[in-house]
């Protein structure tokens, strides 16, 4: 026998990271399905599927009352600037705090970085709807709540994204600036901001791209737009009415995102 | 932007020392600013933005006793165990999701590679699978198009509260998005290999696995990881339209304004995300 003729590596070795992960990876797909009481057998059954038929049979007859066309371009249109004026707002909070969470030069000493970063986090890590759900009790029913929450916690993604471009900046300019003695500010307006300011433009857009399905569906929880008619309707069974609507968010996302592709392509 | 402001005249050029300091491209500015305002007041007419509103002496009063309800979280032993159940509900919920989104996303999403097609090698594509190629992806549109939220609205319609609802909106949603972005991952990278295989006579499936998988494994696992994470979000939230979950904890608690149950509840799931967000990072970062 030759030397060439190694047996191949062992399947199973103690040491291969890998092996482990996937096994991992597998006990837990294993225990999420045994331990969740999914209710295939009601679900497959012959009565849930005649449901579910006669569900989707009603959903492929949208309504087009001119009446309920009407409601639904509002909602549309409301839909369209919760998630503008969120994302707007979102984008002017989430620079003022990226500033004090970014250390732009070595002698920045970004003494509150730590607290607003914390800050950014507690913002991000709650959902749009749990705000929303928040912000109902302080200002009630409708789209005012959905804008707020919506700016909220965008403003926390927005804000961590735009410190970290403040941060990797290219630092020339910036020093060239500081070395003559030009103040803070001005460094930050003519240097820094100016050279990141198509990156933030297009991390702002982006969400915007986001935020309107997001907006679309906090209205389930009362925050307003097409999310409160779809609860509306489907509450009261009205398929047809539910699936005029939901062609209409269909069509409204399609259009945002095609929109934003587009601007993101130009300003690339 | 406004690079024009700091440039001033080359020396050589300058005119005497009292030429005006004036922005040349105020006009464009001002038209763009005036624009954009212009727009903003519908919308703040559309979104009934009323900030005043929270300055009403009554308006702010109740939300602020809620959340000074808030402390002390509450931590009994009996709370604590039903929290931990729904977490983990919550995170079962998201893996089986993705795992069942698996299923579909794979499929279609070689169905829909156009590097694997064997008539674009002399080529054009033939029409038939070309037209099959679009059709799959516009599937994949339609099926990441519908949010999950409202996939879960219809589910729990038909088959009523529980977790299997927010299972299967999980696993329509996710398997348009990876399906999408698996194909867009493959088709991205360097197709020679591939290609290469399919010439001299492999079939797509091996062309697949010995050329095209080798090549982007690390990249395509890094992106469900990633989605995994996302997944445990929104089960989170589905939960809010009856399919289980911290979710649904949080919805109960939040109708009978107990303020110390919603403030655990928020922690747990701040936690969850913050833990979620850690292992994706830190497993991208070992892929990478």
């Amino acid at each position: 026998m030759s030397a060439s003729h190694q047996l191949p590596p062992p399947l199973f070795d103690a040491r291969c990271k890998a092996c482990w992960l996937t096994f991992a990876v597998l006990v837990l797909v294993v225990a999420s399905f045994a331990t969740l009481d999914l209710q295939w057998a009601k679900f497959a059954s012959w009565d849930a599927l005649q449901r579910m038929g006669r569900f989707m049979g009603e959903l492929l007859h949208p309504v087009t009352t001119p009446a309920l066309l009407h409601k639904v371009w509002q909602a549309t249109l409301e839909t369209l600037a919760m998630s503008a004026l969120g994302t707007l707002m979102a984008a002017v909070l989430g620079l003022a705090l990226a500033l004090p969470a970014a250390r732009t030069h070595a002698h920045d000493a970004a003494r509150w970085r730590g607290a607003t970063r914390l800050l950014l986090n507690g913002l991000r890590s709650t959902p749009e709807l749990v705000w929303a759900a928040l912000l109902l009790i302080a200002v009630g029913l409708g789209p005012f709540a959905g804008t707020l929450a919506l700016a909220l916690h965008t403003a926390g993604v927005l804000g961590r994204l735009f410190a970290e471009s403040l941060e990797n900046a290219p630092p020339g300019p910036a020093f060239a600036l500081r070395v003559r003695g030009v103040g803070e500010l001005r460094v930050l307006l003519y240097a820094t901001l100016a050279q990141v300011l198509p990156q933030l433009l297009s991390y702002t857009l982006y969400r915007w791209e986001n935020n309107i399905r997001a907006a679309a569906v906090l209205g389930v929880v009362g925050a307003g737009g097409l999310g409160q008619l779809l609860a509306f309707h489907m509450g009261l069974f009205q398929m047809g009415e539910t699936s005029t609507v939901l062609l209409a968010m269909l069509a409204l996302v399609a259009l945002v995102d095609a929109l934003s592709y587009g601007l993101r392509k130009a300003l690339a | 932007m406004s690079h024009a402001t700091v440039t001033s005249v080359p020396a050589a050029a300058a005119t005497p020392t009292n030429a005006p300091l004036r922005d040349p491209a105020w006009r464009t500015r001002l038209f763009w600013a005036l624009a954009g305002l212009a727009l903003l007041w519908p919308m703040g007419d559309l979104t009934e933005f009323k900030p005043w509103l929270l300055a009403e002496p009554g308006a702010l009063a109740p939300a602020l006793h809620f959340v000074g309800s808030f402390f002390p979280p509450r931590t009994d032993a009996d709370f604590l165990t039903l929290l931990l159940q729904e977490t983990w509900r919550t995170v079962a919920m998201a893996t089986a999701g993705l795992t069942l989104a698996l299923l579909l996303a794979i499929p279609l999403s070689l169905l829909s590679v156009r590097v694997l097609s064997l008539s674009s090698l002399a080529g054009r594509m033939a029409v038939g699978p070309g037209v099959l190629r679009q059709g799959v992806r516009w599937l994949l549109l339609v099926l990441r198009s519908v949010p999950e939220l409202v996939w879960a609205l219809v589910f729990v319609r038909v088959v009523g509260l529980g977790p299997t609802s927010g299972v299967l909106a999980i696993a329509l949603t996710y398997s348009g998005m990876l399906g999408k972005v698996y194909a867009d991952i493959l088709e991205s990278g360097d197709t020679h290999a591939t290609h290469s295989l399919m010439r001299n006579g492999s079939g797509r499936l091996q062309a697949f696995f010995y050329g095209l998988l080798p090549q982007n494994a690390a990249e395509l696992t890094s992106y469900t990881v990633y989605r995994w994470e996302c997944a445990i979000r929104s089960s989170a939230v589905l939960g809010f339209v009856g399919a289980g979950g911290l979710g649904q904890l949080m919805d109960s608690s939040m109708k009978m304004f107990n303020g110390s149950e919603v403030a655990s509840i928020l922690l747990v799931f701040m936690l969850l995300v913050w833990l979620a967000d850690r292992m994706s990072a830190a497993l991208r970062k070992n892929l990478a």
